[in-house]
């Protein structure tokens, strides 16, 4: 590899840890199945490439902006999440990932099929963005976005979500209020795929509706599943291993589906819990050298069917 | 109704029959086992490819057995080595493993058939003809009364046989039904192999419809029978039907009438989204 193609790989991949991470905050901590996140990734890319490029925005201003409105968005989805459940949430989310594919597509203002060009790139004291400072401008957002999901986890909000992944009926019995932890799950989940959207469109220079398909839920939901869903390590290292492996071994190009399909199967079959997630026999076995006998399994983990 | 409206809404039912008939082996999978079999969708795309396949060597007939045998095997399969194993994992567990198995039976068929659009080879040498001022094709004609046919005798099956009330049993608790010394295992199997069966007469009609078989053809209407199921109120076979014949007329009127301003394969999720708004338990459903 390149050092120039090192980095474009580099910057996609840290898109994907931002979107895997997200869809972690609403399918693994609160247990919530999503299948439209590509949804509210579309939403911040066209966003900010609208808010540059038709209303002259500074791109230091229209990437927040973007993040807000798919947050807002994804606010506004949790309305549905409140009245709808399990399978239905699945088949819903999925509907309206299509639904903002065809409003992408057949209303004008969005570009049409050929989308929007010209999104112009970041600058900083007026020299734009190359590569290698987009990668750091792109890590700099992954590392914001694992500290905000770790702040999360540790404080009351991740206590709640937990609960509500859990066992929604037993964490409302016990006072929980789970209408807000959805609400809450979805606001910042979507946050996170609005900051990929956007940080998408301002590198590739232009979008179309397709890059934010269907297909780009089911890679992302893959992604979270095969690394472990429900932890930080499982989503962030199944979204690196996913976006890496295919640029390292090219002629399995071909193949990539089939495999994503395949990979998807067995690690339901066989390791639900996903490479790295809480209870997997990988992490047993790391966790088994690190102390050097077995361990006592945590309250928590006791008698908790994964995801 | 003016003559042009009728046969809108003929064309719609006809749509719709198909639709009908992809959603309900979704809808008898979802029945018995509450799960999402996503890749049903793939299951009807083998149909077509099968039928395609055998039918310029054994004929016609061939190929519709060939369908429906390829897609019983394969929903076989599926419920045997991929949910049967799963039943006791949350939902989210077996929708995953069902989308992928989904991705990779769709890209099985692109790597061995080729990613391109291929005719298909059967020509039914039947007319069309005229009911009652609306003038239907003979494709139309033959998808009406296949469906027609097949829906009266699933009815039959599930509602006239001992067979029929086993299903019914196992849909409604499959633990109680197995304490009542109902083989389950067997009658899922069963309801697997029917309704896969099905899906294979839809991915033939719906080939000789569009004259088309594509890898990807069951994607769109795949996601759309889910829709449909929940619409239908998720399990009911009834109410699937009675969805997916509505969803047909539905788009075929607002395309036609109102000039929808959006593609027709939206509607069914606006629909979806609306209706589960107002009802979170689907049209058929019970409250919430």
């Amino acid at each position: 590899m390149t050092g120039e193609y090192a980095l474009t790989v580099g910057v996609f991949t840290g898109i994907w840890v931002l979107l895997a991470m997200g869809l972690n905050l609403v399918s693994g901590y609160a247990g919530q199945p999503h299948l439209g996140h590509a949804a509210l990734y579309g939403i911040g890319a066209y966003a900010s490439a609208l808010l540059t490029t038709r209303s002259g925005l500074d791109p230091w201003v229209a990437i927040p902006l973007s993040v807000l409105l798919a947050s807002a968005i994804g606010l506004a989805l949790s309305a549905v999440t409140l009245r709808v459940r399990d399978d239905f949430l699945a088949i819903t989310t999925m509907g309206v990932n299509f639904v903002v594919v065809a409003v992408f597509l057949y209303v004008p203002f969005f570009g049409g099929a050929y989308g929007i060009g010209g999104v112009p790139p970041p600058r900083l004291l007026g020299v734009a963005f190359d590569r290698r400072a987009y990668f750091a401008l792109v890590l700099g957002a992954v590392v914001l976005g694992a500290l905000l999901d770790r702040w999360i986890l540790r404080s009351w909000l991740g206590a709640g979500l937990v609960a509500l992944r859990d066992d929604e009926l037993a964490a409302e019995a016990s006072g929980v209020d789970t209408r807000r932890f959805k609400v809450v799950a979805f606001g910042i989940g979507s946050g996170h795929a609005g900051l990929a959207g956007a940080l998408y469109a301002h590198f590739a220079g232009f979008i179309t509706p397709q890059d934010f398909g269907f297909p780009v839920s089911i890679t992302v939901l893959c992604m979270v599943v095969l690394g472990g869903i429900g932890t930080l390590r499982g989503a962030v290292t199944g979204a690196v291993l996913l976006s890496v492996l295919p640029e390292l071994f090219r002629f399995l190009l071909n193949y990539r589906m089939l495999l994503y399909g395949l990979l998807l199967v067995l690690t339901m079959r066989y390791q639900p819990q996903g490479l790295l997630g809480e209870g997997s026999a990988l992490v047993g076995f790391l966790r088994r050298r690190a102390v050097g006998r077995p361990p006592v399994p945590r309250a928590e983990e006791v008698g908790r069917a994964a995801p | 109704m003016s003559a042009v409206l009728t046969q809108q809404v003929a064309a719609g039912l006809v749509l719709g029959s198909l639709y009908a008939l992809l959603a309900l082996g979704l809808a008898m999978v979802y029945g018995v086992l509450r799960i999402l079999h996503v890749a049903h969708a793939g299951v009807f795309a083998a149909g077509a490819y099968a039928a395609l396949v055998t039918a310029p060597r054994v004929g016609a007939w061939g190929g519709v057995a060939a369908a429906v045998g390829v897609c019983a095997v394969g929903g076989l399969f599926a419920e045997r080595f991929v949910y049967r194993p799963l039943l006791d994992q949350p939902p989210l567990v077996p929708l995953i493993a069902s989308i992928g198995l989904f991705i990779l039976v769709e890209d099985l068929l692109r790597l061995v058939f080729g990613p391109y659009i291929q005719a298909f080879p059967i020509r039914p040498p039947l007319q069309g003809l005229e009911v009652a001022g609306v003038r239907l094709t003979g494709n139309d004609a033959l998808i009406l009364a296949t469906t027609a046919l097949l829906l009266g005798g699933l009815y039959l099956l599930l509602h006239r046989t001992t067979l029929g009330l086993a299903w019914r049993a196992v849909a409604s608790d499959l633990e109680v039904a197995r304490m009542m010394g109902i083989n389950t295992n067997r009658v899922v199997a069963l309801n697997l192999a029917v309704g896969s069966a099905l899906a294979g007469i839809a991915g033939v009609l719906v080939a000789l419809y569009y004259n088309q078989v594509y890898p990807t053809m069951g994607s769109v209407v795949g996601y759309k029978a889910l829709a449909i199921i929940v619409l239908g109120g998720l399990g009911s076979v009834l109410g699937t039907a009675a969805a997916g014949l509505l969803l047909g007329v539905v788009e075929s009127l607002l395309v036609a009438q109102v000039g929808f301003v959006l593609p027709r394969d939206a509607i069914a999720f606006i629909a979806l989204i609306l209706v589960l708004l107002a009802r979170p338990r689907g049209l058929v459903g019970g409250s919430a």
